[in-house]
Parts: structure tokens; sequence; C-alpha cells
């Protein structure tokens, strides 16, 4: 099983993929787009990308439908911040977040969630201290921010691939 | 606009909305390039455009075609999963340049680099 | 009634993303550093592709979506290869 199937979850997304490009979920096509994510999982293997895990899945969906709602928010807040007219008074910084997570595919989760989020962009993330630099279109305070991306992200993520 | 007066009005209606709020937030999204003052302001905004922007174009494009094929039309999925996927890393990499380029001028107003060791290594 | 209301608004919608693509050159051809032209470069790509989806809703061809997810694929290798140029001076290493 983990000979022929070494990497499930690529394998089911790029089937997913497949049927979604050809519009059809004939067998032919079901047959074509598996016989394609398989032989692209076996090329994976020879890159030997490093291990992950990936569960409990209730997690995911809630991260995910949390995700969702503060993408939806903090776009009404970035659009309010552009469209004020005149300038005001409003600080933009760069805030120093120490990290617990070690895992290089959770880090990756948080950069992206982090960076798809309006006002909020991930610039850096130093190994040797566990550390990442945060950029905030409208900081107002640092210690809250730490205490959001520790709180709402960073401990959902480890609990899903630690 | 000749499909679209087999719609009916429902998917129309909401087709037009998702339309509008998709374009408007787009809009906004590059008016902020031009209104906002640095680079790292600037970094932000077309944010706005590659979230929720696209996300209600997305939306309005598989109702107007599910509803007029009468047949679940999904593949705007792959662009969203997609910009999803490559939108951060851009952003990413693109801040992490222009960091890069300020610090190594000697710029004041980014954070120094986290040690000596990590500025000067070759790959980062 | 209602087509007629989706009509106007997909030609609004395509004004507003006209205005956006303005936008977005402006600040391409103001800079005033390299990065800021390649992030307004990168708006301008994915812009484009929403125009592309508006059109495709305009015509109702499905045709439009092709081109829509090549230019976010190339828009995405471009403005990487982009950013690691700014950031090493050449590009493959």
């Amino acid at each position: 099983m983990r000979r022929w199937l070494p990497f499930p979850l690529v394998a089911a997304a790029l089937l997913a993929m497949w049927l979604l490009l050809n519009e059809s979920v004939s067998p032919g096509a079901i047959l074509l787009g598996g016989m394609a994510s398989l032989g692209a999982c076996l090329v994976l293997v020879a890159l030997d990308p490093p291990k992950g895990r990936f569960r409990r899945l209730r997690v995911v969906l809630g991260l995910a439908v949390k995700v969702l709602a503060e993408i939806i928010r903090s776009n009404n807040a970035v659009a309010r911040l552009i469209l004020r007219p005149g300038e005001r008074q409003r600080r933009s910084g760069f805030v120093l977040i120490p990290l617990d997570m070690r895992n290089p595919y959770g880090l990756a989760a948080l950069a992206c969630i982090v960076t798809a989020t309006p006002g909020t962009v991930w610039v850096e993330y130093d190994s040797t201290r566990s550390t990442m630099l945060l950029h905030v279109l409208d900081l107002i305070d640092e210690a809250q921010w730490r205490q959001i991306i520790k709180d709402h992200y960073e401990r959902p993520l480890m609990e899903v691939f630690e | 606009m000749t499909q679209a007066a087999e719609l009916p009005a429902w998917a129309a209606l909401l087709a037009a909305l998702l339309l509008l709020l998709g374009a408007g937030l787009t809009l906004t999204g590059a008016l902020g390039l031009l209104r906002l003052g640095t680079f790292y302001e600037r970094v932000h905004a077309p944010t706005l455009g590659t979230t929720l922007g696209i996300g209600c174009v997305l939306l309005a494009s598989m109702l107007f075609f599910s509803v007029l094929q009468t047949r679940p039309v999904l593949h705007e999925v792959l662009i969203a999963v997609f910009m999803v996927v490559t939108t951060p890393v851009t952003m990413m990499l693109l801040t992490r340049a222009a960091l890069y380029r300020d610090r190594r001028e000697g710029n004041d107003a980014v954070p120094p680099a986290p040690s000596a060791i990590g500025a000067a290594r070759p790959e980062g | 009634m209602s087509a007629a209301l989706l009509g106007w608004s997909v030609l609004l919608a395509q004004l507003m993303l006209g205005l956006a693509m303005a936008c977005a050159a402006f600040r391409v051809l103001r800079g005033p550093r390299a990065q800021d032209r390649v992030l307004a470069l990168d708006t301008l790509y994915v812009t484009a592709a929403v125009l592309l989806l508006v059109f495709g809703i305009r015509t109702g061809s499905t045709l439009y979506f092709e081109a829509a997810l090549v230019i976010t694929l190339l828009g995405f290798v471009s403005t990487a290869a982009l950013a690691k140029f700014l950031m090493r001076g050449e590009v493959i290493e």
C-alpha cells in the first residue's frame, strides 16, 4: 500500500484537479487522471520531501472557517482604511513574534494564512531563534498581535501538523 | 449578453451583486497601490483583489454558468485554489526582496537583520 | 429586467476593473523602486485574470476560463522570478 500509494493526499488532490480541468467524471477521465497522479507521486518519492503528518480534520475545518471569517473582516477593514479621505493617524510597523512551532509544513501554512489575510504580511522567519517578523498595516497594540497569532493560528496548526 | 435573458431573476441578481462586489474590492486594492505611502504599506493593498475580489467574481462565474447550463460548473475552483496557494508565496518573496534591498542600503526604517550570520548567509 | 441589470453590472464591473488596471499601470510607470513596480505588475496580472472572467460571463463562453487560468499561473511564475532577481541579481543560481 505504502509502496504503490506513497502520498495518498497528494494523489487525491492531483486526481481532483485533473477531473476539474476535464470537467468530467467519466471512467476514462478517472483512469487517466489516476495514472497521471500516481506517476506524479512516484516522481515526488524521488524528490524525497521532508516527512510530515496531517491529522484532525475537525481542527482543520474549524481553522478554515475562522480564516475565511478573518479574511472577510479584514477585507472590510483594509478597504475602509484605503478609501477614507485624507491622511489620518495610522501607524504601520513590524512585529517580532516568537513561535513554538518547528514543523516546516506548519510554518508554511501559517505564512500562507497570515499573508492571505489583508492587513498582515509574513516577512521572514529566523530558524536559529525561531521568531517570525510580521508587518501590520494598522498597528495598534503589538502584544495583541502576538496573542492573536499564537492563539488563533499557531495552536490549531500545531495540533494538525505536529 | 444574449444568454442572460434565460437566467432566473434570483441568479441574475446574485451574480450582479457578486460581480460588483468583486470588481469594487479589486479597484479598492489598486487604489491602495496609489494612495499608501511606503512599499511595506502598499504590499497589503493588492491582497484585497487576490482574496475576496477574485473570489466573488469566481463565485459569480460559477453561479452564472451552473444555472445557465443546468449542471454544476466547478472548474473555477481551480483558479481559486491556485490563487490561494500562489499569492502568499509571491507576496512573501517580494517583501523579503524589498527588506533585503533596504537592509543592504542601510535604510533605517526597517528592522535590522536577526543576526549577522543570518544576513550574510547566501541562502535565506 | 434582471437580465438588463446583470448586463449593466457586467459593464460597470468591466469599467472598475479597467480603472484598477490603470492604477496598477500608473504604479508600474511611477515606481519609485523596483519592488513597487513588480508589486504593481503582479496586481496587473490578477486584475487581467478577473477581467477575463467577467468577459466570460458577458459572452457566455467558458473559453475565457482557460485564458484566466494561464494568466494566473504565468503571473505567479514571473513575479516569483522577478522577486528572486531583485534579491540576488540573477534568476537561476
